[in-house]
């Protein structure tokens, strides 16, 4: 089977210029892969690491060496060394990520936050926002607020319209920071079948989840991060 | 998907090779190359006399270069080198195919004339003579950046500071330019004022598929509305990327000052 996510070998450590140039490692060796239809997750303590790894597959954080391979448009392309406007290219039509939290813009109306990836991607208004509201409907956002803008809202209620925001695309990669991290049971659940919807489509998912029972609903291999601990 | 490829594929709109200026013995802007692409933003942060606003002068043909050029690709898919151009064409692709968005907006609109005219002015110079459709198309503009119809007459010195920008960004779409030019769009207003702007200008270049190089100190601004950034300290660029990457992972020591000395909202 072609891996969609491949990394091989890489590193990443902060230099912080502003406390005497102290070094900070962060992570190195990192290899693994993800192939279609998969979800690994990925564990370890706080501070092992798991976030700057899935920022690294984001191309959020560079890498210091090694390779972040992302299989877009049947090429692989090494992340790690691409230009910005691949790595846009990328994120435009590969890889979805769900952070932690919302970044609400202001003013912008909760069905359009949610239906905004599809409208970039060419689709028309009226269906993108019919999707939308199908996944806001799931996710239990009553209907009566779709049309405010997400940022007065609950940190629960945020936190589903982002996951809204990231599910509702087609994209073949999604990487999840702590989907259910302040969810209620009915609605873990529904980021559960969520879940299972992406891996029967074939998406490669790279995910961050603390709770033991999701993990174990959602996580076909484990990737122990504290196995890339960096030397310090 | 088609237009996606060719997206990808597509030439760039604007090329900088080794831009350097000096005035007498003060270098303002040393090396600058880059290549910007349609429908892509660009941010130049970096402190006052770090070189951004001589550098933006440097890219629109206002101030000549003492090192290296600016190719321009004009809308028949040549580029053009703009040393090259002569004073009516550069003025004819100030009028149509650029923008310019001034900090004080007083710079970049006529403040005695009403605001109808200020926005129908560029049409009737791209050769628009129908009163009435310039009237309407003026219109239009207003409500798209959200002036009430109704002070259509008024000129622009009757206008609040945020108005005022917003019809000096009317007066630069209204020709459907495919670069504009933006310095401290933001600058000077007040902080409500700035959201509401913000989120209209974000929403106009995604709809335009606009390109813009605009420069701000403000790496909020940079963060909400470009894709690229590059940092300038001493006329040089010092770090350049991703916009999401260089602020969430600043690498040289002047861009980490300068990220840390944002207060968290």
């Amino acid at each position: 089977m072609t891996a969609m996510i491949d990394i091989a070998d890489a590193r990443k450590t902060f230099t912080m210029h502003l406390q005497g140039g102290i070094e900070l490692p962060v992570v190195s060796g990192v290899t693994f892969q993800v192939n279609p239809g998969e979800c690994v997750v990925l564990s370890g303590p706080s501070g092992a690491g798991k976030s700057s790894i899935l920022k690294m597959i984001f191309g959020n954080y560079r890498c210091d060496s090694g390779r972040i391979g992302i299989r877009h448009r049947g090429a692989l392309i090494d992340l790690a060394s691409a230009e910005p406007r691949q790595v846009l290219n990328v994120r435009r039509s590969t890889i979805g990520y769900v952070s932690q939290f919302l970044r609400a813009v202001p003013r912008v109306a909760t069905i359009d936050v949610v239906a905004e990836p599809l409208i970039a991607n060419g689709m028309a208004r009226a269906d993108a926002q019919a999707r939308a509201g199908e996944l806001l409907h799931r996710l239990n956002i009553p209907e009566r607020l779709w049309r405010l803008p997400p940022a007065t809202f609950s940190g629960g209620e945020q936190q589903r319209v982002n996951i809204a925001r990231g599910f509702i695309s087609d994209l073949p990669i999604l990487l999840l920071d702590e989907p259910t991290a302040s969810l209620d049971a009915a609605n873990r659940a529904v980021v559960v079948e969520l879940v299972a919807e992406k891996k029967r489509q074939g998406v490669a998912m790279v995910a961050i989840v603390h709770d033991d029972e999701i993990r174990h609903l959602i996580a076909d291999r484990i990737v122990d991060v504290t196995s890339f601990a960096a030397a310090a | 998907m088609v237009d996606q490829a060719a997206l990808e594929n597509d030439q760039p709109l604007l090329v900088a090779t080794s831009l350097s200026k000096s005035f007498g013995r003060i270098a303002a802007c040393r090396d600058v190359s880059f290549s910007l692409y349609p429908g892509e933003v660009l941010a130049i942060v970096g402190e006052s006399g770090s070189g951004k606003s001589t550098l933006l002068q440097l890219l629109s043909g206002q101030l000549a270069a003492s090192g290296g050029h600016v190719s321009y690709r004009m809308r028949d898919g040549v580029a053009r080198d703009l040393a090259t151009l002569g004073e009516a064409e550069r003025r004819f692709l100030f009028r149509t195919d650029w923008g310019f968005v001034h900090q004080d907006p007083a710079q970049g609109l006529r403040m005695a004339v009403s605001a109808g005219a200020n926005v129908g002015e560029r049409l009737m110079a791209v050769g628009w003579n129908h009163y009435g459709r310039i009237r309407d198309t003026a219109s239009d503009w207003l409500t798209r950046v959200e002036i009430d119809v109704a002070r259509i007459d008024d000129a622009p010195r009757t206008y609040s500071g945020g108005m005022r920008q917003r019809l000096q960004i009317a007066r630069n779409l209204v020709t459907e330019p495919r670069l504009v030019f933006m310095d401290e769009p933001t600058g000077g207003l007040d902080v409500s004022v700035q959201a509401r702007l913000l989120d209209l200008l974000r929403s106009l270049v995604a709809e335009l598929h606009l390109a813009v190089i605009i420069v701000t100190h403000d790496l909020a601004v940079a963060r909400l509305l470009s894709h690229r950034v590059m940092v300038m300290k001493g006329g040089r660029v010092i770090e350049t990327g991703l916009t999401d990457q260089v602020l969430d992972d600043p690498r040289e020591p002047y861009t980490q000052l300068l990220v840390s000395s944002i207060l968290p909202p």
